[in-house]
């Protein structure tokens, strides 16, 4: 089993050097991602120049790291010094950012090595990645399927086995909708909890940045990695760094597993069929399992889309062609800036800047905007309540399985359902996790999903790891590396 | 202090009340911006005191400077406002010269809330807030009219981007062009004896719009126009009565007024609308959410509270009460006003605590130090001291004291010995009374008529002895000399 953590450990011990490890990862992308098209950038030589400094510190004697020499994929709406930085759109059109994120930083320096920039939905915004301006991302299980969004390029370029690990970033579901859909695991943390500094702003209450990997060990490790503290980002929590991973073996008995209707009745049959086996198997690991109803979490897709397009509306007015990215010339300057953002933007980004214009407007703030914020209020409280009489929650990750490339892409509140399961964690700020655990009729991935109070992360990762350890073997991909070998 | 113009109410036979509110923008005198490392300096190389922060980069997130904070309670404090828990909103507004294209400020929950300040003439003007935001960069226009709609090319500044500034908004509570202007430099004496600005209007650290409306008294307020570019006092009278004159004849032509927002352009000495109230931009004001709530603790409070030194009333109340009974006369009343001004206080009252007599004192802080008011303040007391006391006890005619003062203020030094190097020693009084008694022979009519009591003869007979003397005779002792001949 060569999961991250694993290929760490050979790293460190000198049995693999990382410029091989990095080398093979590097072959595999080349071999595979023309099919895929999870890369937007890959980084070759700055992969080869780091895993060569990681094996010489090796040779010297330090210590390179927790991840020393795995290759990670990072999604290309976090900050990388002196390479493109796109979000997926025409818009920041040659501009590459001065500075590192914050986690790519913390990557850096726990030895893992930055191998590419990942494909998305442009600036985040979408659930099938594609609404990129460089085309989709196909999902690695069925070549004309989505694999999910928006972080469909991190998620697919675990899927197919091109990296162990990837980054992706979460406002409404965007790491946990894609890992369902690709078969693989994906975590969004408790706001706060991961800088943001460095991740261009979606809708900057809700965004969380999270991993992407084969296995839940591996994800609480980068986790750790990437979590803690940063002075940067004045919403990041002043607390010491979390140790996820000591926490993985420790089973679940006696934990209190509570089951949502309103996140298992509304989904696909064989999805809500593999919510209450998994249901099953936390049960028989000594769990105490109860169905519940949480009904205001109906309400979160409605609240979610005013105050995320509320928040974009301003987070992508900067994009206006005076100082980096994409500039259209016009008579003064308001046409260049309207002839910039009617070339540079998309769709769904038009679209969303126009709902959230519309929402934070004089005399239609208090309907709109104001009463989003009321019921996530409610959300949150809602949630506080379920929680009184249960540790974590389990339910669907996403309605359906991965859907047909062009089947939402003119429906966008069809497009806008598939968030429905994972929103509301966003909403809440609460830490949420999709795990793997079989797959349909037509061999696509089915994911489940753990919830849990806002800082119970280690209690996420250890009830996954009970629901990963029973969940049935992944079949390969059909658009995996030849190097694939599942987790 | 000027004196106030011709009020144009008095052309309306006192029928047109003006009704004026200010609002105050004032630049912090802070090492760094508002919300990032970046140097706050005026005059630096454009675009060298930036970073991805204050240039608005993806991905870059704000964190509050606790000295901006700090010096904005001190504020506050100084205009007896209520502290209060805040909170930041985005102004949502495109303009090239704002980096993320909104300004970062506080909108219905402002640091300072429900203070007031008194004018000189013992007036209150209400302080509805003192709020924090961050300034905008600085934009040069190209060609064309020097606007930014005609220009063939702009030039944007962003060293002032992220600067930060309290806006002191005041209730409409003065009444007349000269009593604004009283405000704004009572206003500006704060500012610098907090340590917040250092009130320089001329470098736009000290920025002021007036909200100008007429109505008759007893009556609601009229319509209010907001006048911008008001870059000294002058401006701001000038403009304010452009204003009220402008707004009584549209009124008593029948026409009404119409809400806007106008420019004074100081070369025509005339207002002109730049926006009606239709054109009026909608902010779209919501919560910043990359940043957290203010909540200063009652220690800092106090500590903050503690730390403000008294104010310009209190200091001008401070020097009344050293010169006894005639320190309220309107000559000395504005003789305290400028040596408060320009911070002489200290000088003046050390001079007497030496033993100088108030009224001298207060002479020439207010008339000969306030002219180099920076060395004024450098000065060492005990010299300043030490040559008053000279020309106290007619050591040195008043003017020869003046000129030492102006050696002393310009190198400092010993004022004996500086007096010395001008020749400045007293005469002694047997050389004196030959000069004198030569004097008398000289013009026998002119003695007559001093002896017959022709008392502003002596004034006569010691103009001649100065000449005579080349300057070095005192002009009390030749009076005393001709008061003793008289008999």
């Amino acid at each position: 089993m060569t999961t991250a953590l694993r290929l760490a450990a050979q790293v460190r011990t000198g049995a693999v050097s990382a410029a091989d490890l990095v080398e093979r990862h590097l072959a595999a992308i080349d071999e595979s991602d023309g099919a895929v098209h999870a890369f937007l950038t890959v980084l070759h030589d700055a992969a080869r120049r780091q895993a060569s400094e990681i094996d010489d510190r090796i040779a010297a004697g330090e210590d390179p790291g927790p991840l020393a020499g795995v290759p990670v994929a990072v999604k290309d709406n976090l900050c990388t010094r002196g390479v493109p930085t796109t979000c997926s759109s025409l818009i920041l059109d040659g501009w590459c950012p001065p500075y590192d994120a914050t986690v790519v930083e913390r990557l850096r320096h726990a030895g893992a090595v930055v191998v590419g920039k990942t494909n998305l939905d442009e600036f985040a915004m979408g659930s099938s990645t594609e609404n990129s301006a460089f085309g989709p991302t196909r999902n690695p299980y069925a070549a004309d399927r989505v694999p999910g969004g928006s972080s469909g390029g991190s998620a697919a370029a675990v899927a197919a086995g091109l990296v162990p690990l990837a980054l992706g970033s979460d406002t409404g579901g965007s790491i946990r909708q894609p890992a369902a859909l690709c078969g693989v695991v994906g975590m969004k943390p408790t706001y706060g909890t991961v800088s943001r500094y460095g991740l261009v702003a979606f809708a900057s209450s809700l965004d969380q940045i999270g991993p992407f990997s084969a296995t839940v060990a591996d994800a609480a490790a980068l986790f750790d990695v990437i979590a803690g503290h940063d002075p940067l980002d004045s919403t990041s929590l002043d607390r010491p760094a979390p140790r996820s991973v000591e926490n993985l073996g420790e089973g679940v008995a006696g934990i209190r597993v509570g089951v949502p209707r309103e996140l298992v009745d509304g989904v696909a049959p064989e999805v809500a069929a593999r919510v209450r086996e998994a249901a099953e198997v936390l049960s028989a690991a000594g769990a105490t399992v109860t169905e519940c109803s949480i009904p205001e979490l109906t309400y979160g897709l409605s609240a979610y889309y005013l105050l995320a397009p509320a928040e974009a509306s301003s987070n992508l007015s900067r994009y206006d062609g005076v100082r980096y990215g994409l500039r259209v010339d016009g008579d003064d300057v308001e046409a260049m800036m309207r002839a910039t953002r009617a070339a540079g933007f998309g769709a769904e980004v038009k679209r969303r800047i126009m709902l959230g214009t519309y929402a934070l407007s004089a005399g239609y703030y208090d309907a709109y905007y104001g009463q989003a914020q009321k019921v996530r209020t409610l959300i949150i409280n809602a949630f506080a309540d379920a929680y009184r009489h249960a540790d974590v929650l389990l339910g669907a990750t996403t309605p359906t399985t991965a859907f047909l490339l062009g089947d939402k892409v003119d429906d966008p509140l069809a497009m806008y359902l598939s968030d429905v399961c994972t929103v509301p964690s966003n909403l809440a700020g609460h830490p949420a996790i999709s795990i793997p655990f079989g797959a349909d009729a037509d061999g696509l991935p089915i994911g489940v999903q753990v919830l849990a109070p806002a800082l119970c992360e280690p209690l996420v990762f250890q009830v996954a790891a009970v629901i990963e350890e029973a969940a049935p073997a992944p079949a390969p991909p059909v658009l995996a590396a030849s190097t694939w070998t599942g987790r | 202090m000027t004196a106030p113009s011709a009020s144009p109410t008095a052309t309306g036979a006192g029928r047109w009340e003006p009704v004026i509110g200010l609002e105050v923008h004032c630049e912090l005198r802070t090492e760094t911006k508002l919300f990032c490392g970046c140097r706050n300096a005026f005059g630096d190389e454009p675009n060298t005191n930036v970073c991805p922060v204050c240039l608005g980069l993806p991905g870059s997130l704000p964190v509050l400077n606790a000295m901006a904070v700090e010096l904005a309670m001190r504020i506050g404090t100084a205009l007896h406002c209520e502290i209060r828990p805040s909170l930041f909103h985005r102004k949502n507004y495109f303009y090239p010269d704002m980096p993320k294209d909104y300004q970062i400020s506080q909108y219905d929950e402002p640091i300072n809330a429900n203070g007031w300040l008194e004018l000189p003439d013992g007036t209150r003007v209400g302080v509805e807030r003192a709020h924090m935001e961050e300034d905008t960069g600085k934009t040069t226009h190209m060609g064309g009219g020097g606007r930014i709609h005609d220009a063939e090319h702009s030039l944007v500044d962003y060293n002032r981007a992220g600067v930060p500034l309290v806006e002191i908004v005041s209730r409409p509570d003065i009444r007349s062009a000269a009593q604004a202007r009283l405000y704004a430099a009572e206003l500006r004496g704060i500012l610098m004896a907090t340590g917040a600005s250092d009130g320089r209007m001329e470098e736009g650290s000290m920025r002021v719009d007036a909200n100008v409306s007429v109505r008759r008294p007893g009556d609601e307020f009229g319509t209010r126009c907001e006048i911008k570019n008001l870059n000294s006092l002058r401006s701001l009278v000038r403009a304010i009565e452009y204003e009220i004159t402008r707004q009584v004849d549209v009124l008593e032509s029948g026409g009404t007024v119409a809400q806007q927002t106008r420019h004074w352009d100081e070369d025509q000495a005339r207002t002109g609308a730049l926006r009606s109230k239709e054109e009026a931009f909608d902010y779209r004001y919501f919560p910043e959410p990359d940043l957290v709530r203010v909540v200063p603790d009652a220690a800092w409070q106090a500590e903050v509270a503690a730390a403000v030194g008294p104010m310009p009333a209190d200091r001008r109340a401070a020097l009344v009460a050293l010169l006894g009974p005639d320190g309220t006369s309107g000559a000395r009343t504005d003789q305290i006003s400028t040596v408060v001004e320009h911070g002489l206080d200290d000088l003046m009252t050390a001079a007497v605590d030496g033993g100088v007599g108030a009224a001298l004192a207060l002479a020439r802080t207010a008339n000969e130090a306030s002219a180099e008011p920076e060395r004024a303040r450098a000065l060492d007391g005990a010299a300043y001291t030490a040559l008053l006391r000279m020309e106290q006890d007619g050591t040195l005619s008043a003017t020869q004291a003046k000129v030492v003062l102006t050696d002393l203020l310009a190198h400092g030094g010993d004022p004996a010995e500086l007096a010395r190097r001008h020749g400045f020693e007293a005469m002694a009084a047997d050389s004196l009374s030959v000069v004198v008694g030569e004097l008398i022979a000289a013009h026998p009519d002119e003695w007559a008529r001093y002896v017959g009591g022709e008392e502003q003869l002596a004034g006569f007979f010691t103009g001649l002895a100065m000449k005579a003397t080349d300057r070095k005779a005192n002009g009390k002792a030749v009076a005393a000399e001709l008061r003793a001949r008289r008999g």
